[in-house]
Formats: C-alpha cells, sequence, structure tokens
C-alpha cells in the first residue's frame, strides 16, 4: 500500500471507487459500457433514425422486415422492425430510456426512503427501531416478485404503479444495510463528541452517521437499480407492468414472443440483448463495488 | 424447543393476518368490491343477492370478518370465467406448478453444487473466475427472454424439444404426474431449465461461500492431519458443513420459485397456477386473482416456518439466539 503511486488518493471514497474498479479489467469494461448505455439513454432522440411513437413516419407495409432491410424512403433498418413497422434500434433506445429511467428513479426514491428510516431506526433505538425492523422482516420475508405482482394484480398496470410496486419492494434492502452500519457507527467517540458539542439530532445524522454509512449504500444502490430494471421488465412482460404507452424493454420483447415461434427472432433477441448486456453491466459493476468496499457485505 | 416452535408459529399466523388485510384492503377498500366481485354481465337481480351474501352492505370491519370467516372455510369466492369455486382452480393446478418448481430446484442443485465447489476450492483462479462471472451472468438474465431463448433455440431451430403444455401424464403410485411418460419429461426439460438458472447461480455462490469458510477450519487440519484424502475431507467432511446453511436458503428460496413459475408458466403455457393467475389478471377474473394470492402466500409462510423448525433443530444457537 505504502509504495503505490498513484494519481487518486486511496483515503477518499470516490478514490477508493475509481482505483476499485481500474484494478479489475472486467470491471473497467462493465463501468465504460453503463456509461455508454446513460449516454444513449439520456440523448435517445438525437441518436435514432426513427420516432417510433410517431405515427406518420411509420409504414404498416415495412413491418417484420429483417435486419439490413431498406424503406421505401431510403432509411435502413438495421435490426429489423417490427409487428408495427418500426425501425427496432429506435424503439430499443426508446425502450432503454424508459427502462432505466424507472429502473434509476424507483432505486433513488427506495434509497431515500430506506436511509431515513434505516438511520431513524438505528439512532433512536427501542420501539421505534423495533417497528421500523419488524415492517422490513416483513418485506424481506417475501420475495420482490411475488410482492410486486400482489400489488400489481390489485391495482392494475400503469407507470406511476410499477414505480410504486418498485419502490415497496426495495427500500427495506436499504434500511436494513444502513440501520447495521450506522449502529457500528453510532457508539464511536466523534458521535458522542458532536453530542456534546450540543448538534443538532438530525445534523448528526445527516452530516455525520450518513457519510459514513455510505459504502454499503454505493454497492446495494448498485445492484439494486439492475434488480428494479429487470424486475420492471419482468412485470411488463407479463402484461401487469408498464402499459404499451410507455414500452419499456420488457414490452418489446413481449411484443415479440408471439413472432418468435413463425422465425421473426429480431423483434425479441435484440431488445433482450440489449436488457442483457445493460443488467449484466451494473452487476458487474456493483460486484466489483462489494470486493472493494466490503467484502463480506452479504453473498447473493 | 416447544417454546421456539410456538412463538414462531404465532409469528406465521400474525404475518398471514396482516396480508389478508392487506389483500382485503386492496379489493375493498382502494378498489370497488362491488365491481371486483360481481361479473360485469351480472343482471341487478343477481348484483343485490351478492352484495347482501358477501355483507358488501355493512361496515368495512364486518365485512373483513365475513372476508376473513369465508376464507378460512376455504370459500374465496366463485370465478367468474369458470363459474366454479376459485378455491378448487387453484388446488387443481397447484401440482403442475410443484411438478415444475421442484424439478427445477433438483437441477439448480445437480448442477449448482458442483460448480461451486470447484470455485470454492481453488479461489481465484481463472475456472474460479470463470464460474463467478458466469453466476453473475445467471442472475442477470432476464428469465423470461432466456426462455423465449430457449424455446428459439431448441423448439424454433432444432425442433428438438416441445415448446408449450405439459405433455402426456403417467401416473405412478396414485400420483399422476408429467415426470413418468417420455412425452411429459419431454414438454418438462426446457421450463424446468428456465426455472432452474434463476436459482443456479445462488446455489453457486453458497456453495462457494461455505466451503471457503469451512476449509481453513480446524477439524479440516485436523482430518489432513490424521491422513484422510483430501477426496474423503471435501466430500463427507466439509460437505456436511456447507449443506446445513445450503438446505436452509433453498428451502426459503422453493417460495420465491413458486412466485417465479408465474413467468415460466407464461411463456411456456404450463397449466400451473401461474398461469392461471397471469390469465384471470386479463380476463378480469378478480376471485381467482385473490385466491391465487391468499393461497401462494399461506404456502409461502408455511414453508418459512418449516424451515424454521427444521434449522433450530440442525443448529441449537438459532432457537437461543432467537430466545434472548
Amino acid at each position: 500500500m505504502n509504495a503505490r503511486v498513484s494519481s487518486f488518493r486511496d483515503d477518499t471514497l470516490f478514490g477508493r471507487l475509481v482505483m476499485g474498479i481500474a484494478e479489475s479489467p472486467k470491471a473497467v469494461i462493465a463501468a465504460i459500457v453503463c456509461i455508454i448505455l446513460l449516454f444513449a439513454a439520456i440523448v435517445g432522440p438525437y441518436l435514432t433514425p426513427q420516432d417510433p411513437f410517431d405515427l406518420a413516419v411509420l409504414d404498416i407495409l415495412d413491418s417484420k422486415l429483417p435486419p439490413g432491410s431498406e424503406s421505401m424512403d431510403g432509411l435502413i433498418y438495421r435490426l429489423g422492425t417490427d409487428g408495427q413497422g418500426r425501425d427496432m434500434f429506435s424503439a430499443m433506445i426508446y425502450g432503454l430510456r424508459t427502462s432505466l429511467g424507472v429502473g434509476v428513479f424507483s432505486g433513488l426514491v427506495a434509497l431515500v426512503v430506506g436511509t431515513v428510516l434505516g438511520l431513524i431506526a438505528a439512532y433512536f433505538g427501542g420501539r421505534i427501531d423495533a417497528l421500523i425492523m419488524r415492517i422490513v422482516d416483513l418485506m424481506l420475508g417475501f420475495p420482490t416478485i411475488l410482492v410486486a405482482l400482489m400489488l400489481l394484480a390489485l391495482l392494475g398496470q400503469g407507470l406511476w404503479k410499477v414505480i410504486f410496486a418498485l419502490i415497496l419492494v426495495q427500500w427495506a434492502t436499504f434500511a436494513r444495510a444502513v440501520r447495521s452500519a450506522a449502529l457500528v457507527e453510532k457508539n464511536k467517540d466523534y458521535v458522542e463528541a458532536a453530542v456534546t458539542l450540543g448538534i443538532s439530532t438530525p445534523r448528526i445524522l445527516i452530516g455525520h452517521l450518513l457519510p459514513n454509512c455510505l459504502p454499503p449504500l454505493i454497492v446495494i444502490g448498485t445492484l439494486q437499480v439492475a434488480h428494479a430494471i429487470s424486475a420492471e421488465a419482468t412485470l411488463s412482460f407479463l402484461g401487469i407492468g408498464l402499459p404499451i404507452t410507455e414500452p419499456s424493454l420488457g414490452l418489446l420483447i413481449a411484443n415479440g414472443y408471439q413472432l418468435l415461434m413463425s422465425g421473426e427472432y429480431w423483434i425479441s433477441v435484440y431488445p433482450g440483448l440489449l436488457l442483457l448486456v445493460l443488467v449484466f453491466s451494473i452487476n458487474i459493476v456493483g460486484d466489483r463495488l462489494r470486493e472493494v468496499l466490503n467484502p463480506r457485505l452479504g453473498e447473493r | 424447543m416447544t417454546v421456539f416452535v410456538i412463538r414462531r408459529f404465532l409469528q406465521s399466523i400474525a404475518v398471514l393476518l396482516v396480508t389478508a388485510i392487506i389483500v382485503f384492503i386492496g379489493i375493498y377498500a382502494i378498489g370497488d368490491p362491488i365491481e371486483m366481485l360481481i361479473s360485469p354481465d351480472a343482471s341487478p337481480a343477481e348484483r343485490a343477492q351478492v352484495i347482501t351474501s358477501l355483507g358488501l352492505d355493512k361496515p368495512l370491519w364486518q365485512q373483513f370478518l365475513t372476508f376473513a370467516w369465508n376464507a378460512l372455510h376455504g370459500d374465496l369466492g366463485r370465478s367468474f370465467v369458470f363459474n366454479r369455486p376459485s378455491i378448487s382452480l387453484i388446488f387443481e393446478r397447484l401440482p403442475a406448478t410443484l411438478e415444475l418448481t421442484l424439478t427445477g430446484l433438483v437441477f439448480a442443485l445437480v448442477l449448482g453444487i458442483p460448480l461451486g465447489l470447484l470455485s470454492g476450492l481453488k479461489p481465484n483462479s481463472a475456472t474460479d473466475e470463470a464460474i463467478m462471472t458466469g453466476s453473475i451472468f445467471g442472475f442477470s438474465l432476464p428469465s423470461f427472454w432466456q426462455g423465449m431463448m430457449l424455446i428459439m433455440i431448441f423448439s424454433v431451430w432444432l425442433g428438438w424439444l416441445p415448446s408449450t403444455g405439459r405433455g402426456q401424464m403417467g401416473e405412478f403410485l396414485g400420483i399422476r404426474s408429467s415426470l413418468f411418460t417420455l412425452d411429459g419429461l419431454a414438454h418438462l426439460i426446457l421450463p424446468a431449465i428456465n426455472l432452474s438458472l434463476f436459482k443456479l447461480s445462488l446455489v453457486i455462490r453458497l456453495t462457494r461461500t461455505g466451503v471457503r469458510e469451512t476449509m481453513p477450519l480446524d477439524f479440516v487440519k485436523f482430518a489432513r492431519a490424521k491422513g484422510l484424502s483430501e477426496k474423503r475431507i471435501v466430500f463427507v467432511h466439509v460437505f456436511k458443513n456447507i449443506l446445513v446453511p445450503l438446505i436452509t436458503v433453498v428451502g426459503l428460496e422453493l417460495g420465491s420459485m413458486l412466485a417465479f413459475a408465474v413467468v415460466t408458466e407464461t411463456i411456456f403455457a404450463w397449466p400451473g397456477i401461474g398461469k392461471l393467475l397471469i390469465d384471470s389478471i386479463m380476463r378480469l377474473d378478480r376471485p381467482v386473482v385473490v385466491a391465487y394470492l391468499l393461497v401462494i402466500v399461506s404456502l409461502f409462510i408455511f414453508i418459512n416456518f418449516v424451515v424454521d423448525v427444521l434449522y433450530s433443530l440442525v443448529d441449537p444457537r438459532v432457537r437461543l439466539g432467537d430466545a434472548q
């Protein structure tokens, strides 16, 4: 350790993260893929040759064309077209936007909710702790997909309902991790010093306890985003997730399901590959972060 | 021990009650129970009759008692589509789901334990790296898409295996199952692989962790000092130690596989309760949806209870820790 010369300082959290990823070639590739996909999702409309939801540019005669076909007006469908004559590449970029958006948003909200409840449980202890942890145990006792199925079976489909379901199944994981990290930190001298100095409770929680609970949060946050994206895709595939007006990658794959039997493989294969690459790269990065920050942070 | 079992049992009942309340609130408080429980094409007289028989004109807490009372008697309403008690529809299809889930579980164990051993015995080797990356790939692979690719490769392109349905069933010892005919087995292979890949990564990782934690322990050193062969140490002594956590987690995961069977059954048109659930959601056949939810949750809670009790028998520290 002492002999290493590097431009990143090992003593900052960010430095440790960057160094950790840089040391594993696998993680570097995965991180680059994640960044490219995130970029593609953000600038999506500028990348796609066609707006897949503008009915005026779609031509039903162009439906189910194999990859590489050319349309009437000279546009080349590199990944083929789907049943409505949409360019698959364009539809996939739009689907990526929806999938990533739903995954990241629900992951972040769950992170905030879980962190706040976890900190409160750890700091105050006693009855509040017992109550929050009972609910956490109850939530974690059921598999994600079962809770989401139950909820959506009762509520029906919809963008915000899916996001709500995803937040509901995820917050408990964060709450548990933050609580156990905070319980360790709570008994350290600096917290006592802060209390003696008369610093207000919210400030101690957010300004002093939280920064020290960040490592597990970052790891779980990364893995949960991957988890949320794949859960949303599964629910949408089953027809109880996102409505047809918000096509995520899961819905695109579902559209191709019936056509698979008749040999139009590209309609389901390409969006599936994109989904796989997305989830796989996020998981590789998350796994690497876990090794770097805390090797013993619960195996999956 | 008895105290532990009783406490766990009461906890299970409490969880079941909470879930029943949530399902109840889902139907009665958020949605409109009249619209949910009465078929859209019922005549006004029928509507009035169902409203009184379900007590929908009474206060909410009384409705809950009626709901719970009926549920305890196995009455979860009649299916609009089949016009039969929804609970009997569920029980009719449960064997198909159990058959699929258990076969998938066996696949996951038979493949996962050797891979986990291989990886755990040579940590940080190229084999280990490959298996671990493969297992991340395994849980990144969206289960539904993976199933479709299985169909595409083995049914559409190669034409080796059928892609839908349960096939012919045979009877053995009074149990009717696809496991007892060749046609049935051919139908079972793809769905079972699909469902097992979902848990395979978990089994690999658990086995690997178990091996890595057990190998440095004193009893392994002692066994080596005694001159036991490495094979015997790994397959008898170490294996015994990793089996305990493995069985527990796998037991608990059985519940999540039952839930995930929804996906597999939808793709492979397997006539189990998962497919029934999705079909019922699409047909707005809500009594069946409610029955599915309550049955699957009860099943899940029951499995957890049994696993907890078994675990405490194997490892007394669990119940001692719980008592404190």
